[in-house]
């Protein structure tokens, strides 16, 4: 497969390593009320879809920068590569 | 001789083979299988059950029956098919599957047999007993129903990896592929033509067709010569595209040496081109198909195409007298071609209601039996019988990403399904355009098309050639008799065992793949799969279509594993790193051990030992009263810095890190996000804004990428950098009452107990050059880590040893850090396993819980509280001389030794010579509440059964009076 790095250009999938769902993004806080069964859904709960996934992917051998990448999981037609970081600040995260 | 004139083979020159022992001759451009029909060798083999005497069937790769080993020794290859061979000088061949001898095989008497060896026959037959199966049963019938063997010797060729880029490749260099590489290359597009032959040209060196007024052979020959000279063409021969993969990527593997008796100096065998395309044409041709008749299998039957190939291209003819069995015009052009040669050929048109139902002779073809229209029957005296069902489109790698071919009923044969595969196009026969025209149009076409798309402009410029219509009526298996019809030869899979299938309910394509192997090993099916399908169809009453559909994966054809393997083998199977120290501790002798990739020294032996304990002892024993030296730079590093650096820290360790103080180590423990530990090291603040971390070797990377996860993708914001230091830093540690002394010598600061207290940390000068200084340990000795540039990394472990030798200080290996480690009940390694927490390593008050960090949360769940779930325990045996045994399990005394009564086991075990009897750490269920309880160890695989005491897992200096000093 090739990523399309938003910084690199396209890129050989080898030199990525996979984590998972991009949901992950949304970690608990820990701190909250009802954290604990928060932190169980978060930690193992997944859709596994077949079809678009929004899924982390870390350039390792590359720049160190963490993408959402969104593949089909059919196909593995990849429509969007974004930094993750972006994509996390997009989607409230912050400090 | 049953050579004849014409051919692209240079008489000129003449090359020696042997097969089976048997010297011959032949000339370059044979290939084996030609050279040998040449010599009138036409048994080549043994079928793969029933060893009834085989010999080749086509003159390409989907070859089932002429596989052979070629080469001698170590480069032995078995399963090689005779076909596609190219003949060399000295090239050495014997048959397979048979003994003593190919025309004397003691296994043909399956042949006999076979009412027994129908499909199925052996998983109905070796069921019983089942213990049976694994040891008697399957190795004999490996060993009968084999192919090939190995050598077992070490492959001695190099094998390389390969990368290349175009705009457009083009798989198969027949006349499509020609023309479209033509179009495509005058239009100035950077592009690949990949063949698996070694000449281009494809079907046009076997046929006698004209295009623009010049034989096929030379217009291939003159469009290759152009295309040669274009900078923008790649031209690959002995190159097979062997798969499609993501995004525009195929795989190929080029033969650069197997048409040599061996491959030049520095040269590869084969090379594994991974190619990356923007476009791609899949001009592969078509593949012909037989139809089944009784005893269709002979020496000498072969693929009517096959037959005016090696009359046309290599001047070989099979026979004086041959047959044609065609239900097609193609098929016509073989009996013409034949004839032009001279030969005496007899067609048998099935579309007349003419068929062959029989054929006989023991070791090759003599006659075959024909019924004609009428009903009348003749015997005819051939020596060989070109049969034509029809040609099936090559779209093997359209279907890669499991695109269902579709049911053409015009030429009676699956083509590719449109944008089957994202970017790539199927043109001429391997889409069904089958005759000489229609090729040149479709690749000519296509490759507008596709440039179009890219931005370039190019037209077509298609010659003159024929543009003959196949005339198909489908015949697949003709209705007679009781013998057996073989739709697959490589596997031995016969009409007959097509009906077992259907009988016994294997209707679906894949059932009846898996019940009667039909379509499996070398040849995948290339000639039989389309046959066996059509047969179930008729049987079942269904279309062909409503039947199913044969896709295929890659490999298109056979792969070496060593060209999957490349360079990646022995010792460069994964990189060796080597610590700073490693030059010097060669020099020493030390013993080496492999740690992920890195080579630590293990122990360094002196003089006068004989055995590793006694060297290990030494380390440890001399570390403890004076000083030792270890080299722990393979241990993680990772610079931390920015404003938010601190709270960073809060948040991926479980204890707190905020208030630690500037020039202060603490130690820290990582949890995973489940509560289980991930990873612990120290982390030194060596400024405001400034940290380094440390990992466990093994962790050093997951770590470093689980950072930069927290810090990218949960706080984006935080103001926090990373970069790993562990190559940057050559990093010892000193260990012993003397360590200070001994570093007091290098080291320009002072470092005395009130200016460098323990966990003390700060940047450093040795004789000027700048270093760090960490006071922690490890060994729970008095202890201090000391980084230098790492080109400083040898001078340094000099300059350490130098400065030790007046406290006689040892250079310790791993296992001594190992004893030292366990002597204080540290955990590492194989307590860190993945499944332990820290409660269960007994740093359960650690998980601080006044502030959020990956795993607090989780280590609280249910279960990982239990009070009863397992802690780290300190064990020793009752009896000081029995020895321990790591991964022994606890049971109490009187126990039986089963998995119920399973308590715990053994993490680590070490020899302490401080306290003279083996010690351990493990896990224990409730270990807190166990000390001083007596149990047994037993280890079942080492059948070890000790009476052990629970103790504190602190073996050594337990209050820590010696590091604090």
């Amino acid at each position: 497969m090739i990523i399309n790095h938003p910084l690199l250009g396209p890129r050989d999938s080898q030199e990525f390593v996979y984590l998972g769902d991009a949901a992950l993004i949304h970690r608990p806080d820990g701190m909250a009320e009802g954290a604990l069964d928060k932190f169980i859904d978060y930690t193992y709960l997944r859709d596994n879809p077949a079809g678009t996934h929004r899924e982390l992917w870390y350039h390792e051998q590359g720049d160190r920068s963490w993408l959402v990448v969104t593949r089909n999981t059919v196909t593995h037609e990849i429509t969007a590569v974004e930094l993750a970081r972006d994509v996390a600040r997009t989607e409230g995260r912050s400090k | 001789m049953s050579r004849i004139s014409g051919g692209q083979i240079d008489r000129s020159k003449t090359l020696r083979f042997s097969f089976d022992g048997v010297s011959y001759n032949g000339h370059p451009g044979d290939t084996l299988a030609s050279a040998l029909l040449a010599n009138n060798v036409r048994l080549m083999g043994r079928s793969f059950k029933y060893h009834r005497p085989r010999g080749v069937i086509s003159a390409g790769s989907e070859e089932p029956n002429a596989i052979v080993e070629l080469r001698t020794g170590a480069r032995q290859e078995p399963n090689t098919r005779a076909t596609v061979i190219e003949l060399f000088d000295g090239l050495s061949a014997q048959s397979q599957n048979r003994w003593p001898s190919l025309k004397f095989d003691a296994m043909a008497i399956n042949d006999r047999l076979s009412p027994f060896f129908a499909a199925g026959f052996y998983y109905k037959t070796f069921m019983w007993p089942a213990a049976f199966w694994e040891k008697i049963y399957e190795p004999i019938i490996r060993r009968a129903a084999g192919l090939g063997s190995l050598s077992k010797q070490d492959d001695p060729d190099d094998y390389d990896k390969g990368f290349l880029h175009c705009d457009l490749l083009i798989i198969g260099a027949g006349p499509a592929g020609l023309s479209a590489a033509l179009t495509a290359g005058r239009a100035g597009a950077r592009v690949i033509l990949a063949d698996e032959d070694f000449c281009m040209g494809g079907r046009l060196n076997a046929e006698t067709l004209e295009i623009g007024g010049v034989a096929g052979a030379d217009w291939a020959a003159k469009t290759v010569l152009e295309l040669a000279a274009l900078p923008n063409v790649r031209l690959m021969t002995r190159t097979t595209v062997i798969g499609a993969f993501d995004h525009g990527i195929y795989g190929a593997v080029e033969r650069v040496s197997d048409h040599l008796a061996q491959p030049l100096p520095g040269k590869p065998r084969q090379i594994l081109w991974r190619i990356y395309t923007a476009r791609a044409i899949l001009a592969a041709g078509a593949t012909e198909r037989p139809i089944a008749f009784e005893n269709n299998d002979r020496p000498g039957i072969m693929l009517a195409g096959a037959l005016r190939a090696y009359a046309n291209r290599w001047g070989v003819a099979v026979g004086e007298k041959v047959a044609v069995f065609t239900n097609n015009d193609d098929g016509l052009r073989t009996v013409s071609d034949l004839k032009a040669k001279g030969l005496d050929v007899t067609l048998i048109d099935a579309r007349k209601g003419d068929e062959v139902i029989d054929s006989a002779g023991r070791l090759g073809l003599k006659s075959i039996t024909v019924r004609r229209g009428n009903g009348q029957t003749e015997t005819l005296q051939v020596s060989a019988l070109g049969v034509s069902g029809g040609w099936n489109p090559n779209l093997n790698i359209a279907s890669n990403h499991r695109g269902r071919p579709i049911w053409d009923d015009s030429i009676a044969a699956f083509l590719p399904a449109p944008e089957s595969i994202a970017g790539l196009s199927c043109v001429g026969a391997a889409a069904g355009a089958m005759s000489t025209h229609a090729a040149l149009t479709t690749g000519a076409e296509q490759a507008v098309a596709i440039l179009a798309d890219l931005g370039i402009k190019a037209s077509a410029d298609v010659p003159k050639a024929e543009d003959a219509p196949l005339n198909l009526s489908p015949a697949w298996y003709v209705h007679s008799g009781k013998g057996r019809a073989w739709v697959d030869q490589q596997n031995d899979v016969t009409v007959k065992d097509v009906k077992l299938a259907k009988q016994e309910g294997f209707v679906s394509v894949e059932h009846l793949k898996r019940y009667t192997t039909l379509g499996m090993a070398t040849d995948q099916g290339k000639t039989g799969n389309v046959l066996g399908l059509a047969v179930m169809a008729e049987l079942t009453g269904k279309t062909i279509p409503q039947t199913g559909t044969t896709i295929y994966r890659p490999p298109y054809t056979p792969v070496a594993m060593g060209a999957l393997g490349g360079r990646a083998r022995g010792h460069d199977f994964k990189p060796t790193r080597h610590a700073p120290s490693h030059k010097w501790a060669t020099e020493q002798g030390a013993i080496f051990v492999e740690v992920g990739y890195w080579l630590r020294a293990q122990w360094l032996p002196r003089p006068g030992e004989t055995t590793w304990r006694q060297s290990v002892d030494r380390e440890v024993l001399q570390t403890r009263k004076s000083a030792g030296i270890c080299d722990v730079t393979t241990l993680g590093k990772i610079d931390i810095q920015g404003t938010d650096a601190g709270l960073f820290l809060d948040r991926v360790y479980a204890n707190t890190f905020g208030s630690l103080a500037v020039g202060k180590v603490r130690y820290g423990l990582m949890l995973r996000e489940d509560g289980m530990v991930m990873d612990d090291g120290t982390t030194a603040r060596m400024g405001q804004n400034e940290y380094v971390m440390t990992t466990t070797t093994a962790n050093a990377v997951p770590v470093f990428r689980h950072l930069e996860y927290c810090r990218q993708v949960l706080w984006p914001d935080l103001d926090v950098q990373l970069i790993s230091t562990t190559e940057a830093w050559a990093q010892y540690s000193v260990a012993g009452p003397n360590a200070r002394k001994l570093l007091e010598k290098l080291v320009d600061q002072d470092i005395s107990d009130a200016a460098f207290p323990y966990m003390a940390c700060g940047n450093i000068t040795v004789q000027g050059t700048r270093a760090r200084l960490f006071r922690i340990s490890f060994s729970g000795e008095r202890a201090y880590e000391i980084a230098v540039p790492t080109r400083y990394g040898d001078a340094m472990i000099r300059a350490l040893v130098e400065a030790g030798r007046e406290f006689d200080a040892v250079v310790y290996g791993t296992e001594a850090l190992g004893v030292m480690r366990v002597e204080k009940g540290h955990v590492a390694g194989n307590e860190l396993n993945g499944q332990s927490s820290a409660l269960n390593m007994g740093l359960g008050k650690m998980v601080s819980r006044k502030k959020d960090s990956i795993g607090m949360v989780l280590s609280q769940r249910e279960g990982m509280t239990a009070p009863n779930g397992y802690r780290l325990v300190g064990v020793k045996p009752v009896n000081p001389s029995d020895a321990l045994t790591a991964g022994a399990h606890f049971l109490a005394k009187g126990a039986e030794a089963v998995a119920a009564n399973d308590g715990g086991w053994l993490t680590s075990v070490v020899y302490s010579p401080h306290l003279g009897h083996s010690i351990g750490l493990g896990y224990l269920k409730s270990g807190d509440n166990r000390k001083g309880e007596r149990m047994r160890s037993v280890n079942l695989l080492a059948k070890t059964d000790v009476e052990v005491e629970i103790i504190s897992p602190h073996f050594f200096d337990p209050e820590g009076e010696r590091l604090r000093g």
